[in-house]
C-alpha cells in the first residue's frame, strides 16, 4: 500500500468540485438522468443519497478491520441495503407523495456506485472520522451535480424552480427538458461546459507556471 | 520494420499522396451543392409563400436568419472563420422552416435553429461531421418541446384570411376522420400542412432538378418512394373502401419533400449504391409503418433520424467489391 493516505480535510475537498462524482468521475448517472425533472425530487434523492453514503461509510470504516477482501463487496451491499431501506421506509411515512414520486429510485440507491466506490476507495481503509469527511464532501458534490441539472431543467421546462415561477408567464414550457430527452441534453451540455472550464483553467495554469 | 526507418526530414522533392480518384471536378463546392438545394426548394417555398402569405414569409425568415445567426454565434465561439459562405446553414434554416406548420409561434424558429445548429451539427464538430440532419434534430425538439404548437391542431386555426388554414391537413383528416381526399389539390398544393410540403409537384420538380444535377443521390428518393408505393398499394388493397389510393400516400404528407430534400443530405446518409438503397427503402417502410400505426399522423422527422442513426452502419455491410475481385485472404 502506498504510504500517503489523504487526510480528512483533503478527502472532503476534493469530494466537492476536483472529483465531482456526476462531473469529473460519471458515477451514479442513473439517479442522474431519472429524478432531475424537478428541484424538489433532486434535493430529496441528494439528501436520501447523503444520509446512505455518509451512514454506510462510518459503519464500513468501523468494521474494516473485519473485512475479508474476497466478500467485502457483498458486506458493502449489505450494510448500503440496510441503509437504503431505512431512507426509503422513512419517505414513504413522512413525504408519501414524494415517495411515489421517485419510485423505484430511492431503492435504486443501493446499486448507486458513488456509494461503493466510496466504501471501496476510503472508507475500508481509513479511520472514522476521515471516512465521514469523504462521505460528506462526495454527497455535497452529488447534491451540487443534481442541483445544477434540475436548475436547468426546471428553469427550461416548467418556468420554476423548487415550484415557484421564476419565468414570465408568457414564457411557453419547453415540454422535452422535464422529459427524459432532455436529462441527456443538459447532461451532456453540462459535463462540456465543465470540461471547457477546466481545461482553460489549466492552460492558465500552466501559461502562468511556464511565465 | 527496420529497412523502413528512415531519417527524419530529408530534403529533397515533395511527394503529394491522396486517394483517388486524382480527375476532380473543380467546381464541385459545398456552396454550389447548397445553391442547388436552394433552387430546388424555390418552387416549394413560392408554392407555401402564395398559400401561407406572410405567415410563411415570417417562418422562413425566422429560420435562415435564426441558424445563420448560431451558425456565426457558434463558429465565434470555436474561434473560426466566418462559415456563412457555404449556405449551409440557410439551407438547415429554410429546409427547418418549411417543415413548421404555419401558424408556429415566432420562438418555435428560433428554438429549432438553435437546436438545428448547436445540437444537430456544431456539437459533433460542424458540418460534415453530423450524425443526424440538422434540420431534421431541430424540428424533433420542437415537435417534443412545444406539443400544441405543433399538433394536429396547430394547422387549423379560423380567423385568418386564407380559406385553406380552416381545413385539417389531408393525413390528419384520413387518420382522424377518415375522409378521403381529391388527388388534384395534393399534387398542385393547394391544401393544408406544413409549409413545404403541400405540394407534391413542387417537391417533385425541385427534386428532379437535384437529381440532375447530381446534388442528390437518385437511389435515395427512388427507393423512398417505392417502398412507400409498395406498402400504400398493400394499404389500399387491404382497405380499398378508404379511398385513400398509392397517389394519395405519396402525395399527401411530407413523404416527397422529405425524399428529394432532407433524406439526401450528403452528410448523414450512406455512401454506396447499395447502402442509398438500404436507406432510401428503410426510410420509405418507416414512414409508412409510422403513418399507419403511431399516433402521429407523419413520420418522415423519425423515419429520417432512425436512418441517419443507421448510416454508419449501412456503409460497413455495404463496402463495394474493389475491381479485381476481393482481397484473397491470406494463408
Amino acid at each position: 500500500m502506498s504510504a500517503h493516505q489523504p487526510t480528512a480535510a483533503e478527502r472532503f475537498l476534493q469530494g466537492i468540485i476536483p472529483e465531482n462524482p456526476i462531473y469529473r468521475q460519471l458515477l451514479g448517472l442513473c439517479p442522474t438522468l431519472a429524478v432531475t425533472n424537478g428541484m424538489r425530487a433532486a434535493m430529496t434523492m441528494a439528501g436520501a443519497t447523503a444520509f446512505v453514503l455518509i451512514c454506510a461509510s462510518v459503519l464500513t470504516s468501523l468494521i474494516r478491520g473485519l473485512l475479508k477482501p474476497h466478500l467485502r463487496i457483498l458486506v458493502f451491499t449489505l450494510t448500503i441495503a440496510a441503509f437504503v431501506t431505512i431512507a426509503d421506509r422513512f419517505l414513504a411515512a413522512y413525504m408519501y407523495a414524494m415517495s411515489k414520486q421517485l419510485g423505484p429510485y430511492i431503492p435504486l440507491i443501493i446499486v448507486n456506485c458513488i456509494i461503493i466506490s466510496r466504501c471501496e476507495v476510503c472508507s475500508s481503509k481509513q479511520g472514522v472520522f476521515t471516512a465521514a469527511a469523504d462521505a460528506g464532501g462526495v454527497s455535497l458534490g452529488f447534491a451540487l451535480a443534481l442541483a445544477s441539472i434540475a436548475t436547468v431543467r426546471e428553469i427550461l421546462g416548467a418556468g420554476t424552480w423548487f415550484g415557484l415561477r421564476v419565468m414570465p408567464a408568457v414564457w411557453p414550457d419547453w415540454v422535452v427538458m422535464v422529459l427524459p430527452p432532455g436529462a441527456f441534453l443538459t447532461l451532456g451540455l453540462l459535463l462540456g461546459g465543465a470540461n471547457w472550464i477546466r481545461a482553460a483553467r489549466e492552460k492558465r495554469r500552466g501559461a502562468s507556471r511556464a511565465a | 520494420m527496420s529497412g523502413i526507418a528512415a531519417p527524419e526530414a530529408s530534403p529533397g522533392p515533395r511527394l503529394e499522396v491522396s486517394p483517388g480518384p486524382h480527375i476532380a471536378r473543380a467546381g464541385l463546392t459545398t456552396r454550389r451543392m447548397m445553391l442547388d438545394v436552394l433552387i430546388a426548394l424555390a418552387p416549394v417555398t413560392a408554392v407555401s409563400i402564395y398559400l401561407f402569405r406572410w405567415h410563411a414569409i415570417l417562418q422562413i425568415a425566422i429560420g435562415v436568419l435564426g441558424c445563420s445567426l448560431f451558425e456565426l454565434l457558434f463558429a465565434r465561439m470555436r474561434g473560426r472563420p466566418s462559415p456563412l459562405g457555404d449556405l449551409s446553414a440557410a439551407v438547415t434554416g429554410l429546409i427547418l422552416a418549411l417543415s413548421l406548420p404555419w401558424s408556429a409561434p415566432w420562438y418555435v424558429g428560433l428554438v429549432g435553429s438553435l437546436v438545428a445548429v448547436g445540437i444537430g451539427k456544431v456539437v459533433f464538430g460542424g458540418l460534415g461531421q453530423n450524425i443526424f440532419n440538422p434540420a431534421m434534430v431541430g424540428r424533433a425538439f420542437v415537435m417534443v418541446c412545444f406539443p400544441a404548437a405543433l399538433g394536429a391542431a396547430a394547422y387549423q386555426m379560423a380567423g385568418d384570411g386564407a380559406a385553406i388554414v380552416t381545413q385539417a391537413t389531408p393525413l390528419t383528416a384520413a387518420k382522424q376522420l377518415g375522409q378521403s381526399a381529391p388527388l388534384w389539390p395534393l399534387l398542385v398544393g393547394t391544401v393544408n400542412g406544413s409549409l413545404g410540403e403541400t405540394s407534391a409537384l413542387g417537391c417533385l420538380l425541385g427534386g428532379i432538378y437535384l437529381c440532375l444535377r447530381r446534388t442528390a443521390a437518385w437511389r435515395i428518393p427512388l427507393g423512398i418512394i417505392a417502398a412507400a408505393a409498395l406498402l400504400g398499394g398493400i394499404q389500399n388493397l387491404a382497405a380499398p373502401a378508404a379511398g385513400w389510393t398509392v397517389l394519395h400516400h405519396l402525395a399527401g404528407g411530407a413523404l416527397l419533400f422529405g425524399a428529394f430534400f432532407i433524406a439526401t443530405d450528403p452528410v448523414t446518409s450512406p455512401l454506396t449504391p447499395r447502402g442509398m438503397w438500404i436507406y432510401g427503402i428503410g426510410i420509405g417502410a418507416m414512414v409508412m409503418f409510422l403513418r399507419a400505426y403511431s399516433g402521429y399522423p407523419e413520420g418522415v422527422v423519425a423515419a429520417v433520424l432512425l436512418l441517419n442513426g443507421a448510416t454508419p452502419l449501412i456503409d460497413r455491410f455495404t463496402i463495394p467489391r474493389p475491381v479485381g475481385g476481393p482481397v484473397p485472404a491470406r494463408r
